[in-house]
């Protein structure tokens, strides 16, 4: 189990702001931190792996401390045994994909557990290739095996997926899954898609200004205050035509382009550019799984 | 001809560069990851030798060094070293002269290295030595060549404070430009120009060399 309550003073891009940070991870536990931009969330992880000192609080793991401001504890991240797989995923540049593996290896640990990792997230082919030879998605197939040679209790994911397309995306989502699960890790893992979070997650903290504003299940955090039975959208007006007596409004709604019937009184007033909601009620969608 | 003082100048480039290879990771490491308020003082002090005028540093280098002096009286009696006038001290001025040439490029190659790199080595449990040595200096080879070459090349071409602290020895401190020096006063065209030749290919070829191997065509050549 890991407790946190650590307080750490951050310089954001708005200013100063207080990291507070108080919870609970049982072991085993998949935890999702979402939160905007700026809100503490790689701080947190830094926190956790001893890349940045707190400073002030405790935190423990399985009753070991390993920060304690008030005895002068502190663990270096040599000492803490986490993986950690960073968002641009760290690879060494000089070493070949096996290399980058062994590396990782701790003295007198046995090389077995490299090829268990290759075979897991299925590099055998690239495992003699450097890493800028590779495509994102086979560069965090990587990172993610490498963060794993020390056999870590804690692993710790910075938005491990954001830049990939959402096919590989998913694949990888079952990678982190199974390692999960198979080595009965502790995941702390941040991520912008509630999508994602609701596939891997049993619990998510959601961070806002330094502070947990809310925890609990992803269907608590992200379902129950919006189930309405409309569909809403907010976006951004792309153009507006006149069509006979209608206007044709285009809005960009998150990356796909809808348009909208509008009658001339609803555009008054609009300008390209403009947030807009857009919503229906009394109606059936249909709905269907894409490949 | 007379090729001592060219076997002596490459000879004084070469004992200078690798010494300064060796100060200046260190060195250049602790400039690129240091938060300490002393920082500016060290990097001014490393930059200096950019702006002064080499015989202010030789002048210096001279009175401090003399045997008529506390330090250089210390030097010469407890340690037996005399560094003006000889071979060591054209070393060591060298080594200062030359320093922000190889500090600088190593220096700027290291901040130029994302830091998830350095962080995902000591999560792995790796010690900054072992960081330094596996991760951090083979990914900034370029700029430790850079470093290198700029060094010798530098070196080689040295000439107020050569001329301030070691003076005209031949064999011991008459390096190429005192020689071309000596040579044009002596109206000795013909020698001065075989010097000043050598000198000029031979840094025109290392140079040539280092930006085909960073500029990456001696590897498409091979493949």
């Amino acid at each position: 189990m890991i407790k946190i309550d650590i307080q750490k003073k951050l310089h954001a891009a708005h200013g100063e702001m207080i990291l507070n940070l108080n919870l609970q991870i049982e072991q085993g536990e998949l935890v999702a931190i979402y939160g905007p931009s700026g809100a503490g969330k790689t701080s947190t992880l830094k926190i956790l792996s001893g890349l940045l000192n707190p400073d002030s609080g405790t935190l423990s793991v399985n009753n070991n401390l390993w920060f304690d401001n008030k005895q002068k504890i502190n663990l270096k991240p040599q000492q803490r045994k986490v993986g950690y797989l960073f968002q641009d995923y760290a690879l060494f540049p000089n070493m070949t994909v096996l290399q980058n593996l062994a590396f990782a290896l701790s003295k007198n640990q046995d090389r077995s557990i490299l090829n268990e990792l290759i075979e897991m997230v299925e590099l055998g082919e690239l495992q003699h290739r450097k890493p800028n030879t590779l495509s994102g998605g086979q560069k965090q197939r990587v990172a993610l095996a490498r963060a794993l040679v020390q056999r870590p209790q804690i692993l710790l994911l910075d938005e491990p997926l954001s830049a990939l397309d959402r096919k590989i995306r998913s694949k990888l989502q079952n990678y982190i899954l199974s390692i999960h699960r198979k080595y009965y890790l502790t995941t702390i893992l941040i991520s912008h898609d509630i999508g994602e979070i609701h596939k891997l997650a049993d619990k998510v903290i959601l961070l806002e200004d330094g502070k947990i504003s809310k925890q609990g299940t992803p269907t608590e955090i992200f379902i129950n205050q919006k189930v309405s039975g409309k569909f809403k959208f907010t976006g951004e007006v792309l153009s507006i035509e006149k069509e006979d007596v209608v206007y044709i409004v285009t809005v960009l709604i998150q990356n796909q382009i809808v348009k909208v019937i509008a009658q001339s009184t609803e555009i008054e007033g609009f300008q390209i550019g403009d947030q807009v909601m857009v919503a229906s009620k009394a109606f059936n969608p249909i709905i269907y799984k894409i490949d | 001809m007379n090729w001592e003082p060219l076997i002596l100048t490459f000879k004084l480039a070469l004992v200078t560069t690798s010494i300064l290879l060796v100060l200046s990771i260190p060195l250049a490491y602790w400039l690129a990851y240091t938060k300490s308020r002393l920082k500016p003082i060290i990097e001014t002090l490393v930059s200096m030798p950019l702006v002064l005028p080499p015989t202010v540093l030789g002048f210096y280098f001279l009175i401090a060094f003399s045997p008529n002096n506390a330090f250089g009286n210390w030097l010469n009696e407890w340690l037996g070293i005399k560094l003006v006038f000889s071979f060591a001290g054209l070393v060591i001025v060298s080594i200062i002269y030359s320093l922000p040439f190889m500090v600088h490029p190593i220096q700027s190659g290291l901040s130029a290295i994302p830091p998830s790199l350095k962080e995902a080595a000591y999560v792995m449990g790796k010690s900054r030595y072992s960081t330094l040595v596996n991760v951090l200096l083979p990914n900034i080879r370029p700029s430790i060549l850079t470093g290198i070459v700029l060094a010798f090349a530098h070196t080689v071409g040295e000439f107020g404070v050569v001329l301030m602290i070691g003076g005209n020895i031949p064999g011991q401190t008459k390096v190429a430009s005192i020689a071309i020096y000596d040579e044009v006063e002596a109206l000795n065209y013909s020698a001065a120009n075989f010097y000043s030749a050598v000198l000029f290919v031979s840094s025109f070829c290392i140079l040539l060399l280092v930006y085909l191997i960073n500029g990456g065509y001696l590897k498409r050549f091979w493949k």
